[in-house]
């Protein structure tokens, strides 16, 4: 039996394997996707002061130290029974717009576009953002750069720096804005909101125009029939900062809808003895295995996801294109793991235009910074939308709010069933009999996983980085076939 | 220095494992499965790096050219020892810190600090409404500025939150918890050792505050069981 191994995998934050099992006729038997690393966060934070874990978990990750700040702000706000004024509310919301839209450009521009912009299968050498400018020009290349800088300067702004979040305390933030600060991230906001509709704009020259790409999107070995979960505002509309969790099955109906708080009724995580990371699957279904369809248990946490469990989104903008997405790819639920990116896009708009309407708010340049505190409840849970999925910290501490114990279920993770099956699917679609295995075959592999963002750093809450790509094919004894190198 | 996941060695590798992959409270391992450094499946071998028991630092496992400190390293520090790279400039010897000034925080701190504030109390950083302008310390707070190292352009201090040491500490020092105890000996307006006691009481989790991104250089090091 042959075997390939892609380790490490490229354009993803931190570390993932793939090793690719062949039948002997040259077809995919099987696919593990494994995550080599742990760091144990659950463990450590245990002993700390709570309000001290919004500033340990950034850590968890440097690309969404956001994210981790922000459900672990909420969540310690529940451990002291404490709701945050509305300026503070409103700030970490802008806070939070601005990471997304941080977010989502890399994600889009960096990362996503080389196979889109520059091709699948183009020379390894021109995918990536290098390639990408080349495409499009250097004058686009700037603007990526100039908006993602902007976005920056905003979390550094509310956030005292935009990787090492300080901002939230119980029961509000530590810093508040400026008026002047204010008139400036408006003027950036509107810069966001253009660029939002200019990266949309971008998406149907580049991709929709180009018959391949949408025939790669919709009918490529890139679908799978899962359940979507995301969190909703009282609309149901999609929300990142706050809101009730909600999950759609694989033909669109309502499943749950439930307070983020009463998590452990309805997510079930299990382990495999070949991967630290685990694997969430919805518990009312119960784990059917490796399976997609409406009686499996595997859901998916993506901003495909988000937008296939709520009823739309709750800007102008935003949500026309919202609708425009679901008639060109057929009504709701999409399954089509390529769509993620579009979904990305369609959020990008959407967090421009709510970081103008939170600018624009007169609350948030109030001076009513923090509820103060008065008793502690000794258990909270804190949940947002991060891009890569649902994100969710509970915690648990003595009556001086030193913390017993902590559980986190991240983004990416909620997604590790998800991503295993397409990287299967993709690679059974692409590997045939006959067929060299080529670098940009590996690529499109590589693609299945690289929709959903995957963020193991986060999920495993282990070392983030990027390295150099080696493939190996092996016979079943271990004897080398043929080796493909990246970089 | 080990950083952050620095902090696992509070606990053994083996209470680590457990309660991710059995207590945590989502869970569902009754057949207590871990990962494996070698697991057989059906279709061959399948392999993961140990976990080991214990977190030590990089120069620990690595022959380290240079040391940057900072979690993350300011960007400003980046250009500078980029463009000193590119540059050709002579660059120090081997092994030593760069990117980082060799000064304490309090040294050049933007914040207020009297000649001889004392304090007979600290607080929670939640319990007090900081006024943005005096030193940490002298409101109680508990800061890592006396032992940390310059360089991050004081941006917690400017977000309104005290140091918590990601700079590492300056040269003099060798361990953290040691010069932080001294530097609170200094601070605490108290003689008689009950009232003392009564004001570290206040003082919650001090050993993973001094050591937040230092615990494997310190001299306590690790828990052993």
């Amino acid at each position: 039996m042959k075997r390939i191994t892609i380790d490490p995998i490229t354009r993803l934050e931190g570390h993932g394997k793939i090793e690719i099992f062949l039948n002997d006729d040259g077809g995919v038997k099987n696919v593990y996707f494994q995550i080599p690393e742990l760091r144990g966060f659950e463990k450590f934070c245990e002993g700390r002061p709570v309000e001290e874990l919004p500033l340990i978990v950034t850590k968890i990750c440097g690309v969404c130290p956001g994210c981790h700040h922000m459900a672990a702000g909420k969540a310690v706000d529940a451990v002291y029974g404490v709701t945050p004024t509305p300026t503070a509310t409103k700030l970490r919301d802008l806070f939070y717009m601005a990471h997304f839209i941080h977010s989502h450009i890399t994600h889009f521009y960096f990362l996503a576009a080389p196979d889109f912009v520059v091709g699948p299968a183009a020379p390894k050498g021109e995918r990536n953002i290098l390639g990408v400018i080349g495409k499009v020009g250097v004058d686009i290349g700037k603007e990526v750069i100039k908006q993602r800088r902007f976005a920056q300067e905003i979390q550094a702004l509310l956030g005292g720096h935009q990787t090492q979040v300080m901002m939230n305390l119980p029961g509000g933030v530590r810093k508040g804005m400026t008026e002047e600060e204010r008139d400036d991230i408006v003027e950036k906001a509107k810069g966001f909101v253009e660029f939002g509709k200019f990266s949309l704009k971008i998406f149907e020259d580049v991709v929709l125009a180009n018959k391949e790409y949408v025939d790669i999107i919709l009918n490529g070995p890139y679908n799978l029939k899962l359940h979507s979960m995301g969190l909703v505002d009282d609309q149901n509309m999609v929300n990142f900062y706050d809101g009730k969790i909600r999950v759609v099955d694989t033909v669109g109906a309502e499943l749950y809808k439930y307070d983020a708080a009463d998590y452990r009724e309805y997510v079930e995580e299990r382990v495999e003895p070949w991967s630290y990371l685990k694997f969430p699957y919805l518990k009312k279904i119960g784990w059917k295995g490796f399976v997609d369809g409406q009686d499996s248990g595997v859901y998916h946490a993506t901003p495909l996801s988000r937008l296939n469990a709520a009823d739309g989104m709750a800007t102008p903008l935003a949500h026309k294109e919202y609708e425009r997405m679901y008639s060109i790819l057929g009504g709701k639920p999409v399954h089509a793991t390529l769509a993620m990116h579009w979904a990305r896009l369609i959020e990008l708009l959407y967090s421009a235009e709510h970081c103008l309407e939170l600018a624009q708010d007169p609350d948030i340049v109030g001076k009513e910074l923090r509820t103060p505190i008065k008793s502690i409840v000794g258990e909270g849970v804190g949940t947002v939308e991060a891009q890569r999925g649902t994100l969710t910290h509970h915690y648990w501490t003595d009556e001086k709010g030193i913390v017993s114990k902590v559980n986190i279920i991240v983004g990416t993770t909620n997604n590790n069933a998800a991503i295993n099956m397409s990287i299967k699917k993709a690679a059974e679609g692409l590997i045939k009999k006959g067929v060299e295995v080529s670098d940009g075959i590996l690529n499109m592999i590589e693609m299945a996983f690289r929709a959903y963002d995957p963020c193991f750093s986060c999920a495993t809450h282990s070392l983030p980085g990027e390295m150099p790509l080696i493939v190996e094919i092996k016979e079943a004894d271990g004897k080398l076939l043929q080796r493909i190198t990246r970089n | 220095m080990g950083g952050i996941p620095g902090l696992a060695n509070f606990s053994t590798k083996e209470d680590l494992l457990n309660r991710v992959f059995e207590e945590t409270e989502s869970t569902v391992n009754t057949e207590g499965i871990r990962p494996q450094p070698q697991y057989q499946v059906e279709e061959g071998v399948l392999e993961l790096p140990e976990f080991y028991n214990d977190v030590r630092t990089l120069a620990d496992v690595t022959d380290v050219d240079y040391f940057m400190p900072g979690c993350p390293p300011q960007s400003e520090r980046l250009v500078e020892v980029f463009t000193a790279i590119v540059s050709g400039a002579e660059l120090p010897p081997k092994g030593s810190v760069i990117g980082a000034g060799d000064k304490a925080q309090c040294d050049e701190c933007i914040r207020e600090k009297s000649e001889d504030k004392k304090i007979t109390k600290f607080y929670r950083p939640w319990e007090v409404i900081d006024d943005g302008k005096t030193c940490f310390m002298e409101q109680g707070i508990l800061c890592m500025g006396p032992t940390t190292r310059t360089g991050c352009e004081y941006r917690c201090i400017k977000g309104n939150a005290a140091c918590r040491g990601c700079y590492g500490p300056t040269p003099d020092v060798t361990d953290s918890g040691a010069k932080m105890m001294s530097a609170i000996a200094s601070i605490i307006d108290e003689k008689e050792p009950s009232a003392i006691d009564m004001v570290l009481e206040d003082l919650v989790d001090p050993a993973g505050f001094f050591y937040r991104y230092s615990l494997p250089t310190a001299y306590i090091r690790r828990t052993m069981s």
